[in-house]
Formats: structure tokens, sequence, C-alpha cells
């Protein structure tokens, strides 16, 4: 381990991964360091992410595909069933990852490209001389040791401290925390090419339900509830384990994860002199399906875009590494965020008769070339009684 | 004082992104709080899924 480097990246997820991966490809120096004993364990998450998204970054190998998801059902409280297929339905179809290669895969390519890597390796303290970030003390095998950069990057994924550290609140409210348990569920019969998403406040009360499928006879199975509607003797693993009961009494459970995923806004600044904060570090989750590999992929490669820039012209500083957090807010991704949360805080608004409503207006629509603005008009036409429903949605993302 | 039921906790990290004083931390997988800063206020223990932390008034 070297004591100085262009770039210092915090944590070894799919974010920490491509920004590691793009700074060694553009020639920068490269640190990455993760805590965790080994990439890609425990995983913490449902492991789901858009065909096209993923794309962008590299070609879909069957070695980290456990699932090709052509299909996504939204399940109303009162059963009836929303089917989109994939042409309809975006990134809540796709692949279903098995993160433990995928993540491997991810920084072994950026060790092929140069980055060194550390594992059991993390960050304690930030360096700060004169209010700018010079990297980090870490701590390997029990030694401390200053590692210095001209760029630090934190994706240190929603347990995120690094930003923190540095003077900015990373904290989530607790009602845009959600609460997560999963099980991967297998010797199941289910749809090997569904994604299957259940609402209502039975099941799982402003949040939803989740059944990916993970192979021919396997699943993951999860819940995502706020944090702030867990009670004491009904808890996010209650109505896990209460569904599991109703649908799937003889699966076997071979794995059972947690998590909390952010569904806030993203932060309202990503960078800082000398820092940039990338994936679910920046709260860059998206709002309605929680889910957050591609986002963190895109920050990551474009916070190591616009370091490996300011570093070449010798300035890193707050205004040199800015150019990435108006690039990502103006993005395609940035604007969804702020669509899609706005549309997350209007369903949460929704009880359950009224998302049953919604699924029978929607139930029988020719998707064809659907937007969202499409897709509200088409349901007030066929159910003028939503009206009232929608029109504070409609006019917030007017 | 807060208590973590270490036997329940999952070690998932939602109780540190929602602690307003940053007194919670997962240190090699292991969930740890800085009493210094705990203030108790109790916020963690609605995020864990699990119902593994606890407000108590034991010092």
């Amino acid at each position: 381990m070297k004591s100085d480097y262009d770039i210092l990246v915090i944590g070894g997820g799919p974010g920490g991964a491509l920004a590691a991966w793009t700074a060694a490809r553009s020639g920068c120096t490269v640190c990455l360091i993760e805590k965790r004993p080994a990439i890609g364990v425990p995983v913490r998450c449902a492991e789901g992410v858009g065909k096209e998204l993923l794309r962008e970054y590299m070609d879909p190998d069957p070695r980290w595909i456990s699932a090709d998801i052509r299909r996504a059902r939204i399940v109303a409280p009162d059963g009836t069933a929303v089917e989109l297929d994939e042409r309809k339905a975006g990134a809540e179809v796709g692949y279903v990852l098995d993160r433990k290669i995928f993540d491997r895969e991810l920084v072994w390519k950026a060790s092929e490209a140069g980055a060194d890597v550390f594992v059991k390796t993390r960050a304690v303290a930030p360096i700060i001389e004169e209010g700018v970030v010079k990297g980090a003390t870490v701590e390997f095998c029990g030694e401390r040791k200053d590692i210095r950069a001209k760029v630090t990057i934190a994706a240190d994924g929603v347990e995120s401290k690094f930003a923190r550290w540095c003077g900015i609140d990373t904290t989530v409210p607790l009602r845009e925390m959600m609460s997560c348990i999963q099980y991967l569920v297998t010797d199941i019969d289910i749809d090997p090419h569904s994604n299957d998403f259940y609402l209502g406040s039975d099941v799982a009360p402003e949040g939803y339900l989740w059944v990916f499928a993970k192979g021919e006879r396997s699943a993951n199975i999860g819940i995502g509830i706020p944090a702030s509607k867990n009670r004491p003797e009904m808890r996010a693993k209650h109505y896990l384990n209460r569904f599991m009961k109703e649908h799937y009494p003889d699966g076997k459970i071979i794995e059972c994860i947690f998590g909390g995923d952010p569904v806030c806004r993203p932060l309202p600044c990503t960078v800082s002199d000398g820092l940039m904060i990338i994936g679910d570090a920046a709260r860059v989750v998206d709002p309605i399906t929680g889910g957050g590999i591609g986002n963190a992929m895109y920050t990551g490669r474009l916070a190591a875009e616009i370091a490996a820039r300011a570093i070449s012209a010798g300035d890193t500083s707050k205004e040199a590494l800015m150019p990435y957090d108006t690039e990502w807010r103006t993005s395609k991704m940035g604007k969804t965020l702020e669509r899609n949360y706005k549309v997350k805080e209007f369903f949460i608004t929704l009880n359950d008769e009224k998302l049953n409503d919604l699924a029978r207006s929607i139930e029988g629509i020719n998707f064809s070339d659907i937007t969202v603005m499409g897709l509200l008009t088409e349901i007030i036409k066929r159910n003028p009684k939503m009206l009232i429903e929608l029109k504070g949605l409609t006019n917030a993302l007017k | 004082m807060l208590n973590i039921h270490r036997e329940i906790c999952g070690y998932c990290g939602a109780c540190v992104s929602v602690c307003p004083e940053g007194a919670l931390e997962l240190i090699d997988a292991w969930l740890s709080v800085d009493e210094s800063l705990c203030i108790a206020c109790g916020i963690c223990t609605k995020a864990c899924p699990l119902g593994a932390l606890e407000v108590t008034d034991e010092e």
C-alpha cells in the first residue's frame, strides 16, 4: 500500500468499482479500499438492475446473471395484478444479478486496469488540511496508515460515514429510510422470468414486498417499509414472515439479509474541496423502486471522469469538481430521481382502496409508447373518479 | 443508554444512516456505538428491521 495516490476510493460496491476502474483507465493512480473482508459479501440488495442500464457499462455475462426478467407484475391489495412486459416496464425488468460474482468482477476490472485494491481496510478518519480533504487515515489489518490523495471518492454505501466526517450531513429522515429484509428462498413454484411487486397496508405499509426470480425454482423474497412504520410487534421481518407463511410455506430459506435503503432526495451537494460522494452514499437511489446499482455505477464513472480531468488540470477544489454534481443532476438519472421522488410521495398517500382503484384502472390498458403523463391521462379517461387523486401528481410533474 | 442485541443484529447499517448524532458505525460488519455521541433518542431503534436496538435506563 502506497501512501500517495491521485484518487482514493472508499468502498468496493458497484459505484466504487466503476470509479476506480474509470480513473485507472484514465491514467490516474488509484487506491480502492473495502472495509469488509471480501468484495460482494454479504449481499445487501434485491439484485435487480435494468438491462439497458447495465449494458452501458459492460456486456451481460451468464456468470453473474441469475435470471433474465421479461415481465413485472404489480399486485394491488385486493389481488388485482397489473402485468407489464419488457417493452413497458422500463427499469423494473432486466436482470437479477448474482452480486457476489458481479461486484467481484467489477473490482477485478478496476484492478486489471491498474487500481490497487485492499480489502478489510476501513477509513477511520479523513485527512483534512485547511478545509480540503486530502485522503484518509485507514486501518489495515490492525495497523493505521495515512493515504493521501488529490481526490477522495466516498462510495461507502447506505451506512456512509466518510462524508459526514468531512462535515456533510448525510442523515436520512426516518420516514425515508426503508427498513428491508430479504430471504433467498429455494424449492418454490415461481415464474422464473417475472419480478413481482406486492402493495398494500397489510402486506407492506407505504412500501412494497418483492418476489424477484433468481432461477427456475428460487427467488429473492423481501420487503421494505419506512423505518417509521416499524412497531415493536410488527416490524419488516414480521410482515415478510407472514407473507412467507401464506404464499411459500414450504420454501427453504437459504440466505437471510437485511438493509436500509434511502428513498430520500439526493444530498444537496455531492462535492467538496477534494471530495466527491457517489452512489448510495450520495442517496441517488430510485425513490420508487429502491434500486441503486445502475445509479451508483453512473455516478461512479462520472465522478472519476471529472476527478481525472481536475487532477490533470491541477485543481481539485470544490469548484473544479462541481461539474460532477451539476452533470448528474441534469442527466436523465437526475431528472428521473426528482420525478420519481414526487411520484413516491404521491403514492404513499394512497390507501388500499385507492390503490385497488388505480390497479383496476390500469388493468388492460395498452401500454404502447407509455409515458408517465400518458398513463395518468389514460387512467383519468377510464376512471374519472381518480382525477382528484391524481391532480396533485400531474401538477407536480408538469 | 443504547443496548445492542448482538444476537439479533443483522449489521445492515439502517440505524447508522438515521442516527442524527453519527454515533453508530459498522466496524468489520460489527455495529458499534460511540457512547460519547449517543443521546439515546431512540431513532435507531425504529429503523432496525429486526428490533435489535433498545434504549434502556441501565448504565
